[in-house]
C-alpha cells in the first residue's frame, strides 16, 4: 500500500514546519529553472541533471534527518544539497565551477560535497555510491554512535551489483542506513519496464530480509513520514530499510537531453504534472487554512530572491588560481 | 631482531597498528574465522573481536565500496582482497570512488584506506589468477601503490601505508609470503615513496619491486662472480609515487639501466622509469635503457609455458649484458 | 670564388714539390699574395703564394706530403662557399712512396663504412656529455657499440682533440676497425704473428755532427749521436702518435707520451731499458739517463720497470762499424728503428761532389699498425729533423 497524505488531515500546529518544506521544495524548483536557463546560457557546463518535479523525496526525506546523520547521494544532488542545508550560494558557485563552489570549482554539479553537513557528494557513476553508504553507516556502527546514512538513488541503479551486494552486507550487518529508490520511471531514456524484470523496486527487499516501503514521491508529507519510520529503525535497532518513492522528472536526464523525445510522450508529462509535489502541498495548506495566497507569494518571493543572490554571487565569483590543478590531490 | 616470514611480518604490522589506533579495522573474505586465505590475518579475530575483523560476503565491490565509505567518514580500514585478481570487480570503487573523493571534493573528504592482498603470478595458476596490476594502479592520481619485496619492508610499508591519508593499493607478492628475514620487533616504518638500493654496485643499475627483487639479486650475484659485473639493485618499493632520485642518481652512476617487473610491458612499471630516467638523466646514459617483462601474453598453465612468461636471473643477466655492451 | 690552390713548378726542373710548413692553416682568411706555404722542391725551399682572395677553406697536403706540379694542395674560397665538389676530386696525393716488399697485398675491406665526415657520428648521450666536457672530438673516435656506436668505454682515456697529437700523458685504445682486422688477419698469415716490414732512409749527419761537437765542446756531459737520435725521434714520435702504438690484439693502444726502448747488448744478451717521457727531456738528460741505463743494464741492475712499457724502441750498431741492420719488433710494441754507423760519404750536393758524414736508418714496422706511407712520413720527419738538428728544440 503506497503511503500517501493526500486525504490525511493536516496539524496546525506544524504550520510552520510545513511552511518550511513548501519553501525548501520551492527553492529547489526555481533554483533547478535558473540554473537550466545559466546552463542554456552557456555559464555551467558538464552534465546538469534538474531534479524538478522530484522535490518532495529529498526534501521530505532529509526533514527527518539530524545533525550527525550522513546523506550520499548520485548525480542529480542539488536538491539534497539545498534540502541539507548547503546555500544556494555555494551550489550554484559550484554549477559554475567558482572557487566560492561548495567543492571549490573541482566536483562541479555531479560532485557537490559539503563535509559540514555530513553531505557526502555528490557521485557519477550509477550505484557505485551505494556501498559507500553502507561504509559510513559502519563506520557509525563501529563508533557506537547514533548516526544513520540516507542513501538516494534512481530506479535505474537497482539492477547493478553494488546495489545487490550493498543491501545483502547492510542487511547481514545490520547496517543503519536508510536507502532511498527515487523511481522516476525512467534510467535515462529506458522506462523501468524495459530494464528490470521486477517492475517493484522495493520488493528487492524481500531478497535480503529488510524493512521495504513504498510511498508517493510526490507527497513530500508522507515521504516524510515513511522515512522517520526507516531513520528512527535505522538508528534505534541498527535495521536498514528499502523505500521506493515513486516520482517523476519533468525535464530530460541531462540538460543535454530531450525533455520528453521518443521515450516518453508529452501527455504522460503534462499528467504527471498535475501531481506536482508543490502545488500538492500548497492547496492541501491552503485547504486547510493554514496558507493563503499572499503567504505563498511571500513564500515565492524569498526564494526568488535567494536563488538570484546565488546567481549574483556565482556570476562573480573567482575562478580557482591555476595553481589548484594540484592541490588535493593528495592529503597530507 | 628476529627472522620471520613476509607473511608474519604483515601480520605483525596490522597487529601493531591496530592496537594501535583503534580506527584501524580489518575487512575483506576469509579474514576471521578462516584465518586468511593466505593466513597474513592469523590470529587477528581472537585479538581483536569480530567487530575489527571482519569476515565479508564474496562480494568485492561492495566490501571495497564499503571500506571507502568508512574511511570517508574518518575510519582507517584496511580491506583485503584475496588477490588482486578479484579486486578488478572492485576497481570501481577504488579508481573512481577512493582515488577520486578528496580532489573533487574539493579538499574535504580524505580517504584514508588501504588495499591489500596479494599480486602477480604463483605457481600454475593460469591466466585469470596469475597477473600484476602494478601498472594499473599507478597510473591514477590520487592512489599511492606500494609493492613491497622483504619482510622487513613489507612490515614497515604496511604500516606506513595505514597511517597514510590516501587510498593506498598494497599489493603483496604471492610467492613471497613464505620468504624470511629480520624484522624487527620494536616500531619502525619505512617511508612511502622511498626505494631502497639493496645492493651496491658500479655498472649497471636493475630498478625491480616486488618478487622480480630476488631475481635481480641472483642475477647480480652470477655477474659479479662470473662475468665480473657489479650491479646495483634499486628496490622500487613504493611504484607511486616514484622515487625517481634514486633511479636516476643510481643511473648517474652506472650509466646503464634494466628495469625488471613481473606485469605486461605495455604503459608498465619500466615505460614509465624509461620516461623518468630519458628525460632526468638523459646524458648520463650510455644506452638505452632494457625492460625485462612479463610476457605479452595471459598466463599459461604449462610449467615450462609459465616459466617462460615470467622474468628470471637470466632474462635479467641477458639485458644487462647488452647494456653494458658485453656482447 | 674558389681558388684551387695547387703545387706550382717553383723551379725549372721540378715535378713534385713537398709541402713543409703551412704559414696558413684552414679557416685563416688569405688574400692574393699571402703566402701560405714553404714548399721543398728538388732545389730549395720556396714559397706558396695564394693565388685568390678568401678563406683557407681545406689543406689537401698536409706539412711532410710530397705533391704531384699541377696537383691540388689547398682550397681558397669564400667562407660559406659550398666546397664539396672541389674537394671530392681533391684526394690527399700520394705520399713517398712506400717500399714496394713492405706492402702486401690486402684484399680490400668486405664493406667499407660510408664516408665519417658526412654521416652522423652515433653516441650515446654520455658519451656525447664526456665528449663536450673533455673537448674531445667524436668524429675521430671509434664507437664499439652496436652500429658503431660510440659509448663510455671508447672514451675512457681519450685525450682532448686540440691536443691530442702532442698531448702528454696517458693512451687512447682504439678497437680494430675491419680493414685493420683484415690487414692484421692476413699479415700475421704470410709473416708470422709480428708481420714486419722495413723502411730505409739515408740521414745527412753533417750538421747534426757539427752541432754534437758544438755541444760538446760545453765539456758539461758528452752527447752521443745516439743521444740526438733518442732524442729527434722522441719528438717526431709526438707528430706521428700512429707509430707511438702498442698492438693490442683486439685494439690499437696510441700513446700521448713517448717510453723510448733502448736496446742494449749485454754480455750474454740484448735488453731494452726505457726512458721514460723522453719526449718531454731534453738532450742533456737523454744523454745522463741513456749511460746510466746502459751501465745498470750491464750490471744487471735493472729492475722490471726499468726494462718493460716502451711505446717504441731503438737499436744503435753504429759502434761495432754496421752500416745498416734491420731490427726485430719487441711486441706489443709497433716499431724500432735500427740505427746504423755515421761514416763519410761522397754525395751529390748542388751538383758539387762532396763528403759528408752520413748514416743510414731501417725502420721496422708492425703491418697490423703501421702501413707503408704511415711509417714512411715518420721516418721523413726523424730525417729533417737530423738534418735540421735546432728542430729538437721545436
Amino acid at each position: 500500500m503506497t503511503e500517501s497524505t493526500q486525504t490525511a488531515t493536516l496539524d496546525a500546529a506544524q504550520r510552520d514546519f510545513y511552511h518550511d518544506l513548501l519553501r525548501q521544495m520551492l527553492l529547489i524548483r526555481v533554483f533547478e529553472e535558473q540554473a537550466g536557463a545559466a546552463y542554456a546560457q552557456g555559464k555551467i557546463g558538464g552534465f546538469c541533471h534538474l531534479y524538478i518535479g522530484q522535490e518532495a523525496v529529498a526534501v521530505g526525506a532529509i526533514a527527518t534527518l539530524a545533525e550527525q546523520d550522513t546523506i550520499i547521494a548520485a548525480y542529480r544532488e542539488h536538491g539534497h544539497a539545498l534540502a541539507r542545508g548547503t546555500s544556494a550560494r555555494s551550489v550554484m558557485a559550484e554549477l559554475y565551477g567558482k572557487l566560492g563552489g561548495c567543492s571549490k570549482g573541482k566536483g562541479g554539479s555531479m560532485h557537490l560535497f559539503d563535509a559540514s553537513t555530513n553531505f557526502l557528494g555528490g557521485h557519477g557513476i550509477v550505484g557505485s555510491h551505494i556501498p559507500l553508504a553502507a561504509g559510513t553507516a559502519f563506520a557509525a556502527r563501529y563508533r557506537e554512535t547514533d548516526a544513520v546514512t540516507v542513501c538516494f538513488f534512481g530506479e535505474a541503479a537497482v539492477n547493478i551489483g553494488a546495489f545487490h551486494e550493498t543491501l545483502n552486507m547492510a542487511a547481514l550487518w545490520k547496517l543503519p542506513v536508510v536507502f532511498i529508490c527515487e523511481n522516476n520511471r525512467y534510467g535515462m531514456g529506458t522506462a523501468m519496464e524495459r530494464a528490470s524484470a521486477v517492475w517493484n523496486v522495493y520488493e528487492r527487499a524481500c531478497s535480503y530480509d529488510m524493512d521495504e516501503e513504498l510511498v508517493d514521491g510526490m507527497d513530500v508529507l508522507a515521504v516524510h513520514n515513511v522515512v522517520t519510520r526507516a531513520v528512527a529503525r535505522a538508528r534505534e535497532r541498527g535495521e536498514p530499510t528499502l523505500i521506493e518513492a515513486r516520482t517523476y522528472r519533468y525535464m530530460g536526464h541531462s540538460m543535454a537531453d530531450p525533455i520528453h523525445g521518443h521515450y516518453r510522450t508529452k501527455e504522460e508529462l503534462e499528467e504527471q504534472k498535475e501531481r506536482d509535489p508543490i502545488e500538492g502541498l500548497r492547496s492541501q495548506l491552503v485547504d486547510a487554512d493554514l496558507l493563503d495566497e499572499d503567504g505563498f507569494a511571500t513564500i515565492r518571493a524569498a526564494v526568488e530572491k535567494e536563488v538570484q543572490d546565488a546567481l549574483t554571487f556565482a556570476e562573480q565569483d573567482a575562478d580557482p588560481p591555476p595553481e589548484d590543478l594540484y592541490t588535493s590531490v593528495y592529503s597530507d | 631482531m628476529g627472522v620471520i616470514t613476509y607473511r608474519d611480518a604483515l601480520n605483525q604490522a596490522l597487529r601493531d597498528e591496530m592496537e594501535r589506533d583503534p580506527d584501524v579495522f580489518l575487512m575483506g573474505e576469509e579474514v576471521g574465522v578462516y584465518q586468511g586465505a593466505y593466513k597474513v590475518s592469523r590470529g587477528l579475530l581472537e585479538a581483536f573481536g569480530d567487530r575489527r575483523v571482519v569476515d565479508t560476503p564474496i562480494a568485492e565491490l561492495g566490501f571495497a565500496g564499503v571500506g571507502v565509505g568508512a574511511a570517508m567518514a574518518g575510519l582507517r580500514p584496511i580491506i583485503e582482497f584475496m588477490t588482486w585478481n578479484f579486486a578488478l570487480l572492485a576497481i570501481d570503487q577504488v579508481v573512481n570512488s577512493a582515488a577520486k573523493m578528496y580532489y573533487m571534493s574539493g579538499g574535504q573528504v580524505p580517504v584514508p584506506v588501504v588495499f591489500r592482498g596479494p599480486g602477480g603470478s604463483a605457481l600454475q595458476l593460469a591466466a585469470q589468477h596469475s597477473q600484476a596490476f602494478e601498472s594499473w594502479y599507478a597510473h591514477i592520481p590520487g592512489l599511492k601503490v606500494v609493492a613491497p619485496a622483504t619482510p622487513y619492508d613489507a612490515k614497515g610499508l604496511l604500516k606506513s601505508s595505514i597511517r597514510n591519508n590516501n587510498p593506498v593499493v598494497f599489493i603483496e607478492g604471492e610467492m613471497l609470503y613464505n620468504t624470511k628475514g629480520e624484522v624487527p620487533e620494536g616500531e619502525y616504518t619505512v617511508p612511502l615513496g622511498k626505494a631502497d638500493i639493496k645492493r651496491e654496485g658500479t655498472d649497471v643499475t636493475v630498478v625491480c619491486h616486488s618478487k622480480t627483487v630476488s631475481v635481480a639479486l641472483k642475477a647480480a650475484e652470477r655477474l659479479a662472480e662470473e662475468m665480473d659485473v657489479s650491479t646495483e639493485v634499486v628496490d622500487l618499493r613504493t611504484i607511486r609515487p616514484l622515487d625517481v632520485d634514486t633511479i636516476t642518481q643510481s643511473i648517474t652512476k652506472t650509466n646503464r639501466c634494466v628495469i625488471v617487473e613481473e606485469g605486461w610491458p605495455f604503459c608498465g612499471v619500466g615505460a614509465q622509469v624509461v620516461d623518468d630516467v630519458q628525460r632526468l638523466a638523459f646524458d648520463h646514459l650510455d644506452a638505452p635503457l632494457i625492460r625485462v617483462t612479463g610476457a605479452d601474453v595471459p598466463m599459461p598453465y604449462n610449467k615450462h609455458l609459465e616459466r617462460a612468461a615470467k622474468p628470471n636471473p637470466d632474462k635479467v643477466i641477458a639485458a644487462v649484458r647488452q647494456v653494458a655492451y658485453l656482447d | 670564388m674558389i681558388t684551387k690552390v695547387v703545387m706550382e713548378a717553383l723551379s725549372p726542373t721540378m715535378e713534385e714539390g713537398r709541402v713543409i710548413t703551412w704559414h696558413k692553416h684552414e679557416g685563416d682568411a688569405v688574400s692574393a699574395g699571402d703566402i701560405i706555404a714553404e714548399v721543398e722542391t728538388d732545389k730549395a725551399v720556396m714559397e706558396l703564394q695564394a693565388r685568390g682572395d678568401g678563406v683557407l677553406r681545406k689543406v689537401v697536403a698536409g706539412e711532410g706530403t710530397t705533391v704531384e706540379v699541377g696537383k691540388l694542395v689547398a682550397i681558397i674560397a669564400d667562407a660559406d662557399e659550398d666546397i664539396s665538389g672541389v674537394a671530392a676530386d681533391g684526394k690527399p696525393p700520394s705520399d713517398v712512396p712506400t717500399p714496394a716488399a713492405a706492402t702486401p697485398a690486402v684484399p680490400a675491406p668486405p664493406t667499407p663504412e660510408p664516408a665519417a665526415t658526412t654521416s652522423r657520428v652515433k653516441a650515446s648521450p654520455l658519451a656525447r656529455r664526456m665528449a663536450q666536457e673533455r673537448n674531445l672530438d667524436l668524429q675521430s673516435i671509434a664507437g664499439s657499440g652496436p652500429g658503431g656506436r660510440i659509448v663510455k668505454r671508447d672514451l675512457e682515456g681519450a685525450r682532448p682533440a686540440a691536443a691530442r697529437a702532442v698531448a702528454a700523458g696517458g693512451y687512447e685504445d682504439v678497437p680494430l676497425n675491419q680493414m685493420r682486422k683484415t690487414i692484421a688477419k692476413r699479415l700475421s698469415q704470410s709473416i708470422g704473428p709480428v708481420p714486419h716490414f722495413f723502411l730505409t732512409t739515408e740521414v745527412d749527419m753533417e750538421r747534426a755532427a757539427e752541432a754534437r761537437e758544438d755541444l760538446n765542446t760545453l765539456g758539461e756531459q758528452r752527447i752521443s749521436f745516439n743521444d740526438i737520435i733518442l732524442r729527434v725521434i722522441a719528438s717526431a714520435l709526438m707528430r706521428h702518435r700512429a707509430c707511438n702504438a702498442w698492438w693490442m690484439d683486439d685494439r690499437i693502444r696510441y700513446f700521448g707520451e713517448v717510453h723510448m726502448g733502448m736496446a742494449v747488448a749485454v754480455e750474454d744478451g740484448l735488453i731494452t731499458p726505457v726512458i721514460r717521457n723522453a719526449h718531454m727531456k731534453t738532450l742533456r738528460e737523454i744523454a745522463v739517463e741513456s749511460r746510466a741505463m746502459a751501465e745498470r743494464a750491464r750490471e744487471r741492475k735493472l729492475t722490471p720497470e726499468e726494462y718493460t712499457g716502451a711505446t717504441f724502441s731503438v737499436s744503435n750498431l753504429g759502434m761495432f762499424g754496421i752500416d745498416e741492420f734491420t731490427a726485430v719488433i719487441n711486441p706489443p710494441e709497433a716499431g724500432i728503428i735500427a740505427v746504423g754507423a755515421v761514416t763519410e760519404k761522397a754525395v751529390m750536393r748542388d751538383g758539387e761532389l762532396e763528403v759528408r758524414r752520413r748514416m743510414r736508418l731501417t725502420m721496422s714496422c708492425d703491418h697490423r699498425v703501421i702501413d707503408g706511407a704511415t711509417g714512411a712520413q715518420f721516418l721523413q720527419t726523424v730525417r729533417t729533423m737530423l738534418e735540421n738538428p735546432l728542430a729538437i728544440v721545436w
